[in-house]
């Protein structure tokens, strides 16, 4: 009963019968047998008959080289039959037969100059749509973060406390750690440095600046950025895959209210707290190493601090920083609402949400630089 | 009687407290199509996951095309994926895939075919189940439920299975393209001598393909035998889903009382 015992396992044979050939099928024939096969097969010339009357058992492959091999001698003008069948092997050669798919012509991809300016054209369209969408989401966010001022029974604030704890408490080990080491890098690289002009008290002032001006808000704008903003398109993304956000829109809850404000909002919130402790660990990663490295203790470290750098450093670093977590929580959402229905989409917005948000928070520091510049802050 | 293919005894299978099946024996012939009926939650799905080994069942014992699969190495289980084929209820298709690839893909684990021989039976298995060509170089994500479900068909094909495992084929389905795929699965059991456990809740599935049926109730296989038998049981689950108004519109029975303003 069973045909797939390799005891058993079936073979062709090949005799020559005057011009013609005479191929014998026998026993059971399977896939495995199936590159043997097409290989013999393919060698057959001249006029031909497929006898399947010894086998006892073919699957669809076998079939199918039997009736390729036919139709190959077919074309060439050479006769060539299948004979034999019975039974169940008869209904295969049948069925496959019947199946035999016809290729349709594809209609290959265009190519040519045109194609490539058609090509840049809708990048550079859908770039200025991107922008208008992310403007639209930025809007959005706001109308409604005034509706629940006017409001407040409508603000979730369950959820906003929810968003502060994943987006804010859970990212001060990192942003902490990150922050102590540039601090103990910019001491480290600085000190050598300035060693040679016999300065190296200025270590002080070139940590402070750096780390409060810019350093500390940046990197941990960046950190925050690919850890929340792509947490912000998996979540939408995949509420929007499984129809969440519209089954939200027809029991009349807005997603505006209910997803994109309670992120959002903890964002803005937390990101200048979190700068602030990156500047706090990055001052004293800079402290410790200047001890180590230079010996300025850290009461000479704090003195120099407060005498030779203005609180203006550590303000422009933070008012920076509400800015940054509006770009971020933005993009991550509206990378989120744009998922399509397959889980390949959500991989693509999660990782494209992470690029734009970092590039996003790159562009507005320059832009930042800039302005403090000119105002002479 | 056609030699037992599956043989499933005292099977037990449990989610932590939760408790699926108990002492559950069933046997499955080689040729028939068996069609797995029961209320929604009574585990038709785990079963069948209990006995493609994707479900480690508690207790009891699955054996099948002659391989206990508790005991078996994993060689063993390796060889026997070859000679099954399940069909997931959404078609379970790699999307990151066309489903020419898809169904390519068991092929590409037998090392020995060219590549030009995997793309002709792929491109066989997909008109097989149905498809017409240009479905073949779609992705699962551009294709509708009914075509995913034929898609994932041919994938399970793709080995020439001696076995075959659907999941709910026609659930989300419109009734035409039900009994076409229900006439596609009878049709390709007889041509290809395919043994097939239908999970389904579809009475009209169960007319149109089924040779018997068992009935999931209570933990265990309540009662199997052909739909004439299926009259005969006295279990309330059983009467209700056998002689209900669906039951006897899938019969082709008139129903005695028919609403006036159907």
């Amino acid at each position: 009963m069973d045909g797939n015992d390799a005891g058993e396992a079936g073979g062709l044979r090949l005799a020559a019968e005057g011009a013609e050939t005479r191929a014998l099928l026998t026993g059971a024939l399977g896939l495995a047998d199936l590159p043997d096969l097409q290989a013999r097969l393919a060698r057959i010339e001249g006029p031909v008959t497929f006898d399947l009357s010894g086998a006892r058992r073919i699957d669809t492959a076998v079939a199918w080289a039997l009736l390729t091999a036919r139709d190959r001698l077919a074309a060439g003008g050479t006769r060539a039959e299948i004979a034999g069948a019975t039974g169940d092997v008869a209904a295969i050669l049948e069925t496959v037969r019947a199946a035999l798919p016809e290729p349709e012509p594809q209609p290959g991809p265009p190519r040519g100059l045109r194609v490539q300016i058609e090509r840049l054209g809708a990048h550079v369209a859908g770039g200025w749509e991107g922008f208008l969408s992310f403007l639209g989401l930025l809007g959005l966010f706001v109308a409604r973060l005034f509706g629940a001022l006017l409001r407040p029974r409508e603000f979730r604030l369950t959820a906003l406390a929810h968003h502060c704890q994943a987006v804010g408490l859970q990212a001060v080990p990192i942003v902490a750690l990150m922050s102590f080491l540039i601090g103990v890098v910019l001491a480290f690289q600085g000190s050598a440095q300035l060693r040679q002009f016999g300065a190296e008290v200025f270590v002080v002032d070139l940590i402070a600046i750096s780390i409060l001006r810019e350093l500390g808000i940046l990197l941990t704008a960046i950190i925050v950025a690919g850890r929340t903003a792509s947490a912000f398109t998996a979540a939408i993304g995949s509420m929007k895959m499984r129809e969440e956000i519209d089954a939200m829109r027809t029991l009349g809850i807005d997603p505006g209210h209910a997803l994109i404000v309670p992120r959002v909002l903890a964002l803005v919130l937390m990101l200048p707290i979190l700068g602030l402790l990156a500047n706090v660990a990055g001052l004293f990663g800079g402290a410790l190493m200047s001890w180590i490295e230079l010996g300025i203790s850290p009461a000479m470290f704090m003195t120099r601090l407060s005498e030779g750098t203005d609180l203006n450093h550590a303000a422009v670093g933070l008012v920076k920083a509400p800015v940054f977590a509006v770009l971020i929580g933005v993009i991550g959402c509206r990378a989120g609402l744009q998922v399509g229905s397959t889980a390949e989409s959500l991989g693509r917005m999660t990782s494209a949400a992470v690029v734009a948000a970092i590039f996003a928070v790159i562009l507005a520091d320059a832009l930042f630089s800039i302005f403090f510049q000119q105002i002479g802050v | 009687m056609a030699e037992t293919v599956i043989e499933v005894r005292g099977l037990r299978t449990q989610f932590g407290p939760h408790v699926v099946h108990d002492g559950l024996d069933l046997d499955v012939r080689r040729g028939e199509i068996l069609g797995v009926v029961g209320g929604s939650g009574t585990g038709k799905s785990v079963l069948l996951r209990a006995i493609t080994g994707l479900v480690t069942p508690a207790a009891g014992r699955v054996r099948m095309l002659g391989t206990d699969m508790q005991d078996a190495r994993e060689a063993e289980l390796d060889a026997l994926a070859a000679r099954i084929g399940v069909m997931f209820q959404d078609g379970a298709l790699f999307s990151s895939l066309t489903v020419r690839e898809n169904v390519e893909t068991p092929l590409t684990t037998l090392s020995h075919l060219d590549a030009e021989t995997r793309e002709s039976l792929a491109r066989l298995k997909i008109s097989l189940a149905g498809l017409p060509w240009s479905a073949g170089d779609k992705y699962p994500s551009e294709l509708s439920g009914g075509m995913r479900k034929r898609a994932g068909l041919a994938r399970a094909l793709a080995l020439d299975p001696e076995i075959v495992f659907l999941d709910e084929p026609t659930a989300g389905l419109d009734p035409i393209g039900a009994a076409d795929f229900d006439e596609l699965i009878r049709g390709l059991s007889t041509a290809l001598g395919l043994t097939v456990f239908l999970v389904t809740h579809d009475l009209d599935t169960l007319y149109a393909t089924c040779d018997r049926i068992a009935v999931l109730a209570e933990k265990r296989v309540l009662v199997t035998g052909t739909l004439d038998d299926m009259l005969e049981v006295d279990h309330p689950w059983v009467r209700a889903y056998f002689q209900g108004p669906r039951a006897r519109a899938a019969r082709g029975e008139e129903i005695a009382t028919p609403p006036a303003d159907a």
